[in-house]
């Protein structure tokens, strides 16, 4: 066997092996898609080339009166955007004050953060539905945001320290010198440049809440405050296959946008979620 | 000797009086600072003093009234009776310290610090504690009481029957745990739900990393081409949001779904039971996982081939290396080098994976001999108690022992990163 041969063989297997995986990724995508353009409701008759495509799924969807969609649609990017908002601000905080400061208490507040962050905060479910009973926060936008603001503070505090600690003091201690108080410090000189870590953690802030399900379907109960992961799957569960055509047009509209942001900042994820494990 | 007697009497008188807070410092001569502390104690006194003695008795007894006493609202409160009285104690504490150090301070002949100095002093020491509160107190309602809570609740026969405000809860020790261990249906729906957790664990990680691995040293072929575009295909699953994905694949799946219908005939095979036989559910669950976790790992590791030097490989050239030789002891290890911390999160979040096992199938099918579903793993198991059967005792006892096996991988896993060992931990 030549040179030559051996190449082409591998290459030839190695085309083989993506384009399958290719395909494999692909089809339950393009299946989705073709469902939601089906004339029919039913799961049964749905096909992926559909013989008279049709909008009318999306026209449901976008119609006030007949679905509560748009409302899901809103309720998760506000959830989602002052989740963000906050998270910013609280690990901005508690991140700088561990990574600049030497006090009593730091070292022990550093370990529970590490050791909050492996726990997902949805495990003590029971706890949270209960105290946001007690606290009558059930159904309620604000209990969420609350809850994934909370969930985001330790892993994003140790990954935004991470990145503080690689900024020189000798920047604080010239404006101090200058006489610029800590809170200026921290807003004008440390802040502008830990923005590349601001990004990452604004972007997991922003995220987290749109894939979370669990705290959402625990909390919220009437239909107009659902996100859209509940909503979505109840469209799915209460009458499956009923009304999978309706679904698959609601998730085009959730996925599109999402798979673009994402792309985009690619990038970001992969280096946040590397310096989150192998910094912290 | 009459030095050495004296020399200690200002920061004794000081800390005996502010047993008393504030007059410590009264003592001290910092009448502004004594009457913040003062002002501190009697209000803390007065206004929590009712509601922690309630709380209190809440906590031991859990209520003694049935449909007047509400026990999991005392509980509550007991619960945040405590914290309350945690954090009274550190004001104490520290009340008793900086008498303690400013009468040190006097009988050294240092003098006291004037109003002025103290506000400076408190804006410098203050501020990485002021900086931290906002987050740490959120931390504290949202993600530490819930664990207390959880902790407590193991311990009481909180369920459908002994459910407030009807009926009143107790105190039951380690009742919840003997039951898991002991009776026939608890144990073995315990061991075979823990079994298929591990199993899914390993099994869906595993496979997820190595396919990750596997692409991603696949596209990075010198000369292969469509690079940019494999690798936008490759990162498709990880973009789309998960929930809506299994929500995707449940439909598929299902028996009127695209495979039973239109793949599996194409082949030439029968319908496939996936959604009520557990062993097909369980399959169908390990490849969906793949398909979604794949990305991410596939990302990384493109990141770190790109990353490996030309030199190396063109060295194992002149060596007359084959590509079998190079891949083994130059690319992989490399690659799980930087990779592992990782891959150790993988694994946890796979174990705690609740979305992939409930949106799928709702954890089923459900199964005659055990009071958890085919697919359930333990924290959608606890789920399950919770929302549908209502057993929140049992439920609370499982999430203890959860936790417990989280947290052990998690602190061994840390002991183990750079972090723990050279960040500077004072």
């Amino acid at each position: 066997m030549t040179k030559k041969q051996s190449k082409l063989i591998r290459l030839t297997i190695s085309y083989l092996i993506i384009l399958t995986m290719t395909a494999i990724v692909l089809y339950p995508l393009l299946w989705v898609l073709g469902s939601s353009f089906n004339p029919g409701n039913s799961l049964n008759s749905s096909q992926m080339f559909p013989d008279n495509p049709t909008l009318k799924h999306y026209q449901f969807l976008f119609d006030l009166e007949r679905s509560n969609y748009l409302l899901w649609y809103w309720n998760s990017m506000k959830i989602s955007l002052m989740t963000m908002i906050f998270s910013v601000i609280l690990v901005s905080f508690t991140a700088y004050s561990f990574s600049r400061y030497r006090f009593v208490g730091r070292k022990n507040g550093l370990m529970t953060f590490l050791i909050l962050q492996m726990i997902p905060n949805f495990a003590a479910l029971i706890a949270i539905f209960v105290l946001a009973t007690r606290l009558q926060l059930i159904d309620t936008h604000l209990g969420l945001i609350l809850f994934y603001v909370g969930g985001q503070i330790p892993m994003s505090t140790w990954l935004m320290k991470g990145y503080l600690d690689t900024i020189p003091k000798d920047l604080d201690e010239s404006a101090r010198m200058d006489g610029a108080g800590h809170f200026r410090i921290f807003i004008q000189i440390i802040m502008p440049l830990a923005k590349p870590i601001i990004s990452v953690v604004a972007l997991f802030a922003f995220i987290a809440p749109l894939g979370d399900f669990i705290i959402a379907r625990i909390l919220l109960r009437s239909n107009e405050q659902y996100t859209l992961a509940v909503g979505l799957y109840d469209l799915v569960a209460k009458q499956f296959g009923n009304s999978f055509t309706t679904f698959a047009a609601g998730a085009v509209l959730v996925s599109v946008p999402i798979a673009l942001l994402f792309l985009v900042f690619q990038k970001y994820f992969v280096s946040g979620l590397t310096a989150g494990g192998t910094k912290g | 000797m009459k030095d050495s007697t004296s020399s200690k009497k200002h920061r004794k008188t000081a800390l005996l009086l502010s047993i008393l807070p504030g007059f410590g410092q009264f003592y001290n001569k910092q009448i502004l600072k004594g009457l913040v502390f003062l002002i501190l104690a009697v209000s803390f006194g007065s206004v929590f003093f009712e509601y922690m003695g309630v709380g209190y008795w809440g906590l031991f007894t859990l209520g003694e009234i049935p449909k007047l006493d509400h026990s999991i609202f005392l509980l509550i409160d007991g619960i945040i009776a405590v914290i309350l009285t945690v954090m009274g104690l550190g004001i104490y504490a520290f009340n008793l310290y900086d008498a303690y150090h400013n009468g040190k301070r006097r009988d050294l002949g240092e003098g006291v610090n004037s109003v002025r100095k103290q506000y400076h002093n408190l804006i410098d020491n203050g501020f990485p504690y002021l900086m931290i509160s906002p987050g740490f107190f959120l931390l504290i309602f949202v993600v530490i009481f819930p664990i207390i809570f959880v902790l407590l609740l193991a311990f009481t026969n909180y369920d459908l029957y002994h459910s407030p405000p009807a009926n009143l809860v107790d105190w039951v020790g380690l009742q919840n745990f003997k039951d898991i261990f002991v009776l026939d249906v608890w144990r073995s729906t315990f061991f075979s739900v823990l079994t298929w957790t591990i199993v899914w664990t390993f099994g869906a990680t595993t496979l997820q990393v190595a396919l990750g691995i596997f692409l991603a040293i696949l596209i990075n072929q010198k000369d292969l081409k469509g690079k940019v575009l494999f690798r936008t295909i490759m990162i498709l699953p990880w973009a789309v949001p998960a929930f809506i994905t299994i929500l995707i694949f449940s439909g598929m799946f299902n028996d009127l779904g695209a495979i039973n219908k239109v793949l599996l005939p194409m082949v030439g095979l029968d319908p496939i039971p996936w959604m009520t036989n557990e062993t097909f559910t369980r399959l169908a669950l390990i490849m969906i996982q793949t398909w979604l976790g794949f990305p991410f790992i596939f990302a990384m590791t493109t990141g770190i081939l790109q990353s490996i030097p030309e030199e190396l490989y063109e060295a194992a050239d002149v060596d007359g290396a084959s590509v079998f030789q190079k891949f083994f002891s130059i690319t992989l290890p490399l690659v799980l080098y930087a990779t592992a911390p990782i891959l150790i999160t993988q694994y946890t979040f796979n174990f705690n994976n609740f979305n992939v096992i409930f949106l799928f199938n709702g954890g089923g099918p459900a199964l005659p001999s055990q009071n958890a579903g085919g697919t359930d793993i333990l924290i959608s198991w606890i789920y399950r108690l919770t929302m549908t059967s209502a057993q929140y005792g049992k439920a609370a006892a499982i999430t203890m022992i959860l936790s417990i096996i989280v947290i052990t991988v998690a602190l061994w896993q840390f002991k183990r990163t750079k972090s723990f060992q050279e960040e500077d931990m004072m």
